[in-house]
This record gives structure tokens, sequence and C-alpha cells, in this order.
């Protein structure tokens, strides 16, 4: 039988003999002893374990744990005749430990679930055979069966097969991917359909699901700054409650002259009594990483890591994001994005070709990408500026402006991207321009920022023309250019202050030492990309900037939510000590006054604990 | 040598904290550390550790949670 079951079973049993108790005690008015002995048998009962575990911390040495007050604060209403009372207060602190641990284990279990992507078992091809095995037995090169509805336990290579694979455990992207031979798929994604065929190409402590687990249930291991204020403050503010105790129940007595006055004693040290049970810190010290985890577990169902609830705590305070263009904003492949004049554009694309049909360079390639050439040429290369294409009918020149200049040919200056003119027998054709392609979603990700109240800086190594050109189409609010790497770092440290916190997003291939010295280090796209991994505080594992509003979305809702814990545990527990003071649960019935002593503990903490749920519950962003 | 151990039945996370601070101060222990959500302990062991060290460790779990075990 589990732990809570028994509990509740004992729960009930003290209940029902308490309740018969109290009314026979008001129908038949039952002998004191057999009262007395009904309530004890009924108290025990429910708490027999929170006796024993006073009784052995006790011998331990440890004085003032919840199990020590409540049979102090007990044992203390029997003694002055409270029996119904001790029974009560004993069988409602236990209902509120039970449903406590229930609360937290069922949170706790949730969002575990919610991060649990590892795949249970695997069909391995062996001999032929499918042989059922745990991932981690499969070895690289071995061939694994995934069908449909199944969960690829591996990263590899598709040999046979095709389908399409719910990615979205690991990047939270929603659309299914489309999955063929030769491709390579991730461990932890789902195929929908059909049957995949895969060699694997890592074992399972090197496969993506593998990481990605380490690294969240790290996670939780980083504390952040409130946490660790609440560790803190826990430790004195139970001592400092207990001295209180203390006080209050000795000190007012013999103030006031009346220490020969039993009944100023009983009252003073039922408010004694009161004041320990909201002494416990429980609440504070689990609603704030629970919190955390919450908001960690959330981010990463969207295809965001967050390594610790330190970053999340930063995350939710950075002023400043600053980017990096290549393979953050822009794809990072070369491509034609403009042709001028646009009514020539297929006409200067053939010339183009024409004369870059032989080249390798990232500029031929994608320009021939576009268009064919139509006739064999002579082709000279002029270094640094360009080709010279003679064809049987005519000549090409195809190059920068100074290749042009020098060959007599005027040509309209042009400032972003890389340009390439395109004349005929000496005259000027137009131009086409090569640039690195902006990724759809760039915009809108910079404006949802600006929505959050966040500032946008580009940090580029490109050309300043370049550079600002992207900045303005995409409305960024500063541009800084030509950098080199260590030349991010110092602009990065300029921008940095203790006001200003920053975060860094970028590809994390060549910028680690950007990613490490910004408060936040974002690596985007990092599937696969190791280093990024390790190096960056978040990871977002698809390829998409607009991840970066979501994740501060994420990480402001999760500090709300632990700043609400801390003010609610604290403002009702100080609530409850003031009333207290001031006589104001006299009024109540001793066990009444108990009751709300208890709830301010228990009631407190389940209420922290279900508003950390909320930080799992965060919107999808509708795509368009 | 780092270990990690299932918890089982660990109810408070200020339990959680205490049981850190004591296991730290056994010998041979380097670092460790609970992490009440996946209730799991991370446990660095040192050169000088011994099985005497696991043994501490249990006791200390057992002396501030008495009905907690350790899934060793």
């Amino acid at each position: 039988m589990s732990r809570n079951k028994k509990a509740l079973i004992r729960i009930c049993v003290a209940l029902g003999v308490t309740i018969v108790t109290v009314v026979l005690e008001y129908t038949i008015s039952l002998n004191k002893w057999i009262a007395l002995s009904l309530f004890a048998a009924a108290y025990l009962v429910a708490g027999y374990d929170v006796l024993w575990k006073a009784a052995t911390n006790l011998i331990h040495g440890k004085v003032f744990d919840e199990n020590f007050l409540m049979t102090l604060a007990t044992v203390g209403a029997f003694v002055i005749g409270e029996y119904a009372d001790a029974a009560a207060v004993m069988i409602l602190y236990q209902t509120g430990e039970l449903f406590q641990r229930y609360a937290v284990g069922k949170s706790r279990r949730d969002i575990a679930a919610l991060m649990d992507i590892r795949p249970e078992e695997a069909v391995v091809l062996r001999n032929g055979e499918e042989v059922v095995v745990h991932p981690s037995e499969i070895a690289v090169g071995e061939t694994f069966v995934v069908k449909a509805g199944e969960k690829i336990p591996l990263d590899g290579v598709v040999s046979k097969g095709e389908c399409n694979v719910d990615t979205s455990a690991i990047t939270g992207e929603s659309l299914p991917r489309r999955v063929q031979t030769q491709q390579s798929v991730i461990s932890g994604c789902i195929d929908l359909d059909g049957v995949l065929y895969v060699t694997a190409t890592g074992t399972y402590d090197d496969s993506t699901v593998a990481k990605i687990l380490e690294l969240v249930e790290n996670a939780s291991s980083k504390k952040a700054p409130a946490e660790n204020f609440i560790t803190k403050f826990s430790k004195y503010y139970t001592p400092a409650v207990v001295a209180l105790a203390l006080l209050v129940g000795v000190l007012p007595p013999l103030v006031t002259g009346r220490a020969a006055d039993w009944a100023t004693w009983s009252i003073w040290l039922k408010r004694a009594m009161m004041f320990l049970f909201v002494s416990c810190p429980c609440a504070l010290v689990i609603s704030v990483p629970l919190g955390f985890f919450g908001g960690i577990a959330a981010s990463s169902k969207r295809g965001i890591l967050v390594k610790g609830g330190n970053y999340l705590e930063l995350l939710a305070k950075v002023k400043t994001v600053a980017f990096d263009k290549t393979g953050t904003l822009t794809k990072g492949n070369f491509a034609v994005t403009e042709v001028v004049p646009q009514n020539k554009r297929q006409q200067i694309l053939e010339l183009a070709a024409i004369a870059e049909q032989y080249s390798n360079h990232p500029i031929a390639v994608s320009v021939c990408r576009e268009a064919k050439a139509t006739c064999e040429a002579t082709v000279t290369e002029i270094a640094g500026k360009g080709m010279v294409a003679e064809t049987k009918n005519f000549t090409v020149l195809c190059g920068n402006a100074q290749l042009m200049r020098d060959n007599g040919v005027q040509c309209p200056e042009v400032h972003h991207g890389t340009v390439v003119y395109v004349a005929k027998d000496g005259n000027f054709e137009g131009y086409v321009v090569i640039a690195d392609e902006i990724k759809p979603e760039a915009k809108e990700a910079i404006e949802l920022l600006h929505k959050e109240g966040v500032s946008t800086v580009m940090l580029s190594g490109d050309k300043a023309e370049t550079a600002q050109y992207v900045s303005d189409l995409l409305g960024i609010d500063e541009c800084r250019a030509e950098l080199l790497p260590q030349d991010k770092v110092s602009e990065l440290v300029k921008l940095k202050s203790d006001k200003n916190k920053i975060a860094y997003v970028g590809d994390g291939i060549n910028d680690s030492p950007v990613l490490a010295a910004a408060d936040v280090g974002i690596a985007m796209g990092a599937m696969g990309s190791d280093a990024a991994i390790e190096t960056a505080d978040v990871v977002l594992m698809q390829d998409d900037p607009t991840a970066v509003s979501t994740a501060k979305k994420i990480a402001k809702k999760t500090l709300r939510i632990v700043r609400e814990n801390i003010v609610i545990s604290l403002v009702i527990k100080f609530a409850v000590l003031i009333l207290t003071l001031f006589g104001i649960l006299d009024k109540l019935l001793f066990g009444l006054g108990m009751i709300v002593a208890i709830l301010a503990d228990v009631g407190v903490c389940v209420l922290a604990i279900l508003n950390s749920m909320r930080a799992m519950l965060v919107k999808k962003r509708i795509k368009a | 040598m780092k270990k990690v151990i299932a918890m089982e039945d660990l109810d408070c996370a200020n339990c959680a904290a205490k049981m850190e601070k004591s296991i730290n101060k056994i010998n041979g222990v380097v670092s460790c550390n609970i992490n009440f959500m996946l209730q799991r302990m991370t446990l660095e062991l040192g050169e000088n550790a011994t099985d005497d060290t696991l043994k501490q460790i249990s006791n200390a779990v057992k002396k501030i949670e008495p009905d907690c075990r350790l899934k060793i």
C-alpha cells in the first residue's frame, strides 16, 4: 500500500473516532476519562509517527522541527484539557501534510513527464531479425527500425524508407518534417507514418535526447539569486520566529506582573504555540525552485533549453538583446537577392553565368543556381576584381566597380551586399546583388522584442553597409559592423552594465567567446552543434529567432510567479503572526486558532505549489 | 568519482537542503547536490571515499527524514 493511502486511512479512522466522541459528549455526556481515552486513541492513530519523529529528532539533538512543534502544541492542549482540539489539530496537520505531499509529488511528476523525451526501447536489426533492446545497447553503425507512432531512439541516417516526423518534443516546432533516405534524423522525434530503417551515427550517450536531458536535469541545480535569497532567509527566519515565540510565551505574563495568574500564562502560551507553527519555512523553500523548474520545463517544451534558474532570472531582466547577423538573422547562405534592372533579370543573369560558369567561388555558385550559361567562353580571372569572358560573338565583363572603371564602363554605386556588375561589349547592362538571405521570421522576432520593451543591437563581422542595410530592413535599434570576434566581445562589454543586462544571440559556431561574455548567451539552431550547447546558457533548438522573445516571455512569467510565491507566503505568515500577537485569533476556539496557524503553513505551501504550476502554461505562438 | 543516486519519499525541500549541508561535511565527499524535483542526489566522491562513506551518507539522510530511502 502506498504511503499516501495509509496516511489517508489513518486520518479517516481518527476523524471518525473524534466525531463520534464529540457527538457522544454532547448527547449523553460521556465520562471524562472515557472521552479522554477516545480522543487520545484518535490522536495516536493520526499522529503516532509525528510523536515518534519528534522523539528521535530530539535524541539527535534537533529541536525545532515541525514534528516537535506539533507534539509540543498538542500535548500542551491535552494538558490544559482541550482533548478534542488536540485530536482535531493533529488530524488537520496530517491532512495538510498529506495534501502537501500529494501536491508536491504530483506537480513534480507532471513537470518531469513534460520533459520526458527519453525513448524506452528500440528495435534493432541483428542477423536479419528484429530484436527489442534498450537504446543504450545499440552500437554505432547498427540499423534500427522505427515504426509509425514510435520515438526515434538514437541519432542516425535513414537507410530505407520515408515518413513525416514530429520534431516538437525537441524543437517545439509543430509542423512535421518530411524525411527521406540519406537524411539524418534526431532522437526523440516521433515517426508519424511509415517505417524507417535508420543507421545509428552515435551511441545513446551521444544522442541529442541524452544531451538535452542531461542539460535540463542539471539546470535545476544552478540556483537563481531568488532561490539563494530564500535559502538564506529561511536560515534566519525559523530561529527568529522561534525566539519570538519564546518571548511571546514568557515575557508578557512576567512584565504585566501577573506571573501568578494561570489564565494569563495559558493565553500567551497558546499564542506562542501558534508562532511556532508559522515558523516552518517549507512553503518558501519549495515554491521558488518549483516555480523555476516549471519555467524551465515550459521553455524546453518550446524547444528552448535553459541551463539554470539563474539564467531564467537574468533573461527576465535583460534589457538589450544583441544579435549576430550571419546565421542568426540571416540564413548564412549566399543567394541572388536582387537584379537591376528587374525587367532584364534573365538576360543579366545569363551573361553573368557565362562569365562565372567555371568558378567555384560562392558568388559564382549562387549566380549559376539562378541561370545556366548559354555558351562556352574563354574566361580570365582578374584577381580581386572579377571575370572577363570572351565568347565567339561578344565579351562579358563581370565583377566589381573597379573592373568596370578599369574598362571605362560607367556604373551606379550600390552599397549593400556583394554587387556584381555586368557589362557586354563595353556597355553596362545591370548588376546583380548577392547577399545573405534574411530569415523570414527575423523581422517579427525584432518586433516582438521591441514590444517586450527590449532594445536590439546587431554585432556583425560584415561590411558596414551590408550590416546597416540588414539592420534597417529589420528595424534593429543599433548596428555595429566590421567586428572581429574579439571586437564583438569588447563591444558587448561596453554595452553591458549592472542595470543593462544583455543577451547575445549567435549561432555558436565562431562566437563562443561572445556567448560566454554576455549575461545570457543564447545559441540558436544548435541541433547537432556540441560546442554551442556547451558554451551557451540558453539553447534554441529551432532555427527561429522569434524563440528569443518566447524565452523572454517565459522567463518574465516565471520570475513573476516566483515573486508572487515569496510575497504570498511572507504576507500570510506575517499576518498570522500579527493577528496572534494582538490576540485577535484568541476569540476563536483554541483548536480553530491552531487551524488558522496550520493553514498559514500548509495552505500557503499548497497555494505556492499551485501558483508554480502556472509557470508551465505558456501560450504557444500561433504561426501565420 | 561521480555518483547519481535516486531517492524515494523525499518529502520536503527544506530537508533536502539540510541533507545537502550535512552530507557535504562527511569525509570523502567532495560535493553533494540534491535535486528535490528529480528526487536525485548527485555525489562527487573523493579518493578517500570508502564503503563507510556511503553508509554515513545514508545515515545522514535517515536522520533528517526517516522515511526517505536511497536506492543504491
